[in-house]
């Protein structure tokens, strides 16, 4: 492939791509992000391949594998275009079906469509899809579309035309101007303008700086840049060679967490793809302006997503942060200015270049300009990464989109914002979300995780096991952060486990407010987060938990026991096999009891009980009934009348 | 873990300290740990000292400096997983191993790890065994899916 070296180029090139491709053509595209290769599509990929030969249809139709669609929960999904046939939870048996009948025939084949749970239609095309229907995905769009490992296909769509505009037809000041005027905010956790960050390195003093990209993904239940990363690594770069030429930086990083394989793999190629183009390495597109990305695999620190944390990392030593009197982006790496930006961000800028800071600020509230992606997990019917413009009402992420909670149960609580947000109960479920939108609200915007809580989540134990994370992660440089977190985890373990005493919810605030005064970092000032927003809106689960020793919601082990109701019991043994600890006493026509001294309360007995049934209890805060008598235990049943 | 391949492995990164933990990695994903010798060796090499690599192998997590089983088990502890009760299949998983988390059992046979989100959460309660994710775990499900590591 020979090099691009002007933006007309690039133009000529892109042309030629786009009257190559026909569109028209049949494209079949299969999901293969991260979350896809764990429900088998790496085994869908190698049928297609295989049965696209065998039914000679090579030369007719495109396969290709794509970054993630982000409906995550009907995973691996097949899209059909032109037509945009859209099937779901494919499996290699399912394929020389759907090559026979939907490419042959043009036949759609009903059981693979998306089955809508309100009204039970079928749907065929993935825009009319409630879940993608409601989402505004400007970032995230060309994800399902191309082929990650291919630059090409990212040309064709538009790719790398920012980077020509900026670079040539735009001062670094102008780039900066505009990204400033976008107002666009860190997509990281900490929300603060990109462009801001951008300018105080670009006159901080000194020939060397340095951009980089964060992708240390750490919040659990948030994956959205690993999906971009993987999905569409080029918009990544190409934000980032951008903001190099703003920033006056000729070298970048990408901090990317080793636990993300396939998103090292395919930031590497689309690294060396882009310098055999000519968008990367000396000389960009005939501009003069020299720039290189390198890759840093980060070893697994949850602290490293921390700017300054990241930086110590880079630099090939343990990742703990330091004081921030002078930020990173004066001071940072090696001591130089230093840009970091998550994923997203980069992603967003060359959106910004291309289409104007107006266009830009057309979505959003106020103080938060833009889309967001976040991904919507826990107990929620569609678990995905959704794109939504800022100022979106959390309800109709978690109900339009997110299809509300599975198998009948309430909604409680949605956290936001990893271990350093908070739990929002449903009275603010009408709350836009936009950074100070969340924060004013006691949680934060962080990197996008939402993690959807019901009936049967304890608030308490959320708290718990949020701090429990935080108190492995925290570095130890700083004593509050590490002895704070350890003392607040003590309490709230024991209050989760019956030990609770009158005095330990304000002796948790102090603790509480030490560590928002004093740690060093943003981990050990925003841990108590999770803590203080459950208590503020669910302060009575912290008193059940303490006073009565009771769970409400029927979760902490320590709290609860299960009982087979004797008036429900149908003695159908279906428990009593499946009791991992044999501690369920019965047999066929004989009631089941529950022998408590031997039950270890791993919830089997509660799964498996025929709902018809429904025999089995948890009992919390009182007494469990004692047995039935053993004469009372044999059922007679009952004779069917004809 | 050969001398010579330790030596490849530092050459691909021009002996360069500043890619300690690269360094490292790539032997870890290789050999499965750090071993004595290879330390040294990188030490060495890299001219930087012992306590710096002591120091960034025991701070992250993808390091071990003890050997790991045949098999690696990650029981995902995400937010995700968490609230769908991974913990309830923790337990379930360390009665039939024997092992808690960051233990190998005495035979070489499982390790085991829990790990803070890998991603799939549509599909949680997740256990990867070896790098294949076994998901929407119970309990009940977790001795099936162990026997076949037998």
């Amino acid at each position: 492939m020979p090099r691009i070296n002007s933006p007309a180029e690039l133009e000529a090139f892109r042309n030629n791509l786009v009257s190559q491709r026909d569109p028209n053509k049949t494209c079949i595209t299969l999901c293969s992000g991260s979350a896809c290769h764990a429900s088998g599509s790496r085994e869908v990929a190698a049928r297609f391949q295989e049965e696209i030969q065998q039914q000679g249809l090579a030369g007719q139709v495109e396969f290709r594998r794509t970054g993630c669609h982000g409906f995550c929960e009907r995973g691996p999904i097949v899209v059909i275009h032109p037509d945009e046939i859209c099937y779901f939870q494919i499996k290699p048996e399912d394929v020389p079906e759907i090559l026979s009948e939907t490419i042959k025939e043009k036949k759609i084949i009903d059981r693979l469509l998306y089955e809508d749970p309100a009204t039970n239609e079928k749907i065929i095309r993935e825009s009319e899809i409630p879940f993608y229907k409601h989402q505004g995905r400007i970032v995230f769009g060309s994800n399902g579309s191309i082929d990650p490992k291919n630059i090409d296909d990212y040309i064709a769509i538009g790719g790398y035309s920012a980077l020509a505009r900026a670079l040539l037809g735009m001062s670094p000041e102008q780039v900066l101007g505009e990204v400033k005027k976008a107002n666009l905010r860190g997509r990281g956790g900490g929300g603060f303008p990109a462009g801001v960050k951008w300018e105080g390195s670009r006159n901080a003093p000194g020939d060397i700086k340095y951009v980089i990209v964060n992708a240390d993904e750490g919040d659990p239940g948030a994956y959205m840049d690993r999906s971009l990363l993987e999905g569409n690594p080029h918009s990544v770069l190409e934000g980032l060679t951008i903001g190099a030429y703003a920033v006056g930086a000729h070298e970048g990083y990408i901090y990317v967490r080793q636990e993300y394989p396939l998103a090292v793999e395919n930031v590497n190629v689309a690294i060396r793809q882009a310098e055999e183009y000519g968008f990367l390495g000396h000389n960009i597109l005939g501009s003069g302006f020299d720039f290189v990305v390198k890759v840093h695999r980060g070893a697994g620190a949850f602290v490293c997503g921390e700017s300054t944390a990241l930086m110590t990392a880079l630099e090939g030593r343990a990742g703990e942060p330091r004081p921030k009197y002078i930020r990173s982006n004066v001071v940072g790496l090696w001591g130089r200015p230093s840009v970091l930006n998550n994923v997203e961000t980069w992603a967003n800028v060359p959106l910004i270049i291309n289409n104007g800071a107006d266009w830009f600020t057309q979505f959003g509230t106020d103080g938060s300009k833009g889309t967001k992606i976040f991904s919507l997990v826990g107990k929620i019917t569609n678990t995905g990464l959704v794109e939504v413009p800022m100022g979106t009402p959390l309800k109709d992420i978690i109900f339009k989109i997110g299809g509300g909670i599975p198998n009948g149960k309430k909604f409680k609580a949605v956290q936001t914002g990893g271990p350093s947000g908070g739990c929002l109960p449903d009275e603010l479920l009408d709350l836009p979300v936009g950074f100070d939108e969340l924060t004013q609200a006691g949680s934060m915007m962080g990197s996008g995780g939402m993690i959807i809580m019901d009936e049967d989540t304890c608030m308490v134990d959320v708290a718990r096991y949020f701090l429990e994370f935080l108190t492995d992660e925290s570095c130890g440089k700083c004593v509050p952060c590490r002895e704070g977190m350890r003392q607040m985890l003590k309490l709230l373990t024991n209050i989760t486990k019956g030990k609770g005493k009158d005095g330990d919810i304000e002796l948790l605030e102090q603790l509480a407010e030490t560590l928002v005064e004093a740690s060093l970092c943003a981990l050990g000032r925003s841990a108590p987060n999770p803590f203080l927003s459950t208590l503020k809106y669910f302060r009575d689960e912290y008193e059940a938990h303490i006073k009565e020793k009771r769970c409400p919601a029927l979760s902490c082990k320590e709290l609860i026991a299960f009982y087979i109701d004797p008036e429900k019991c149908k003695a159908c043994t279906v428990c009593a096999r499946k009791c991992p600890s044999e501690a369920i006493i019965g047999g066929k026509n004989l009631i089941h009891i529950i022998d408590q001294e031997k039950c270890t309360k791993c919830g089997t007995c509660f799964e498996v009980c025929p709902p018809r049934y429904r025999a089995v209890r948890k009992i919390s805060g009182e007494p469990v009934p004692p047995p039935i008598p053993e004469e009372a235990r044999t059922i007679v049943k009952e004779r069917k009348q004809k | 873990m050969e001398k010579d391949r330790v030596d490849q492995i530092i050459d691909e990164h021009n002996a360069d300290p500043s890619h300690l933990i690269q360094v490292l990695l790539d032997i870890q994903v290789e050999n499965k740990w750090l071993p004595r010798e290879a330390l040294e060796r990188v030490a060495e090499r890299l001219e930087v000292p012992m306590t710096r690599i002591q120091h960034i192998a025991t701070f992250y997590k993808a390091f071990s400096l003890v050997p790991k089983g045949q098999h690696q088990i990650h029981v995902c502890m995400g937010t995700a997983c968490h609230v769908r009760g991974a913990s309830r299949v923790l337990d379930k998983v360390q009665d039939l191993t024997g092992i808690r988390p960051g233990e190998t059992d005495m035979d070489l046979k499982f390790s085991l790890e829990t790990v803070n989100c890998l991603g799939c959460c549509a599909l949680g309660p997740v256990v990867e065994i070896d790098g294949k994710a076994h998901g929407k775990m119970a309990p009940a499900q977790t001795a099936e899916v162990l026997k076949n590591y037998d």
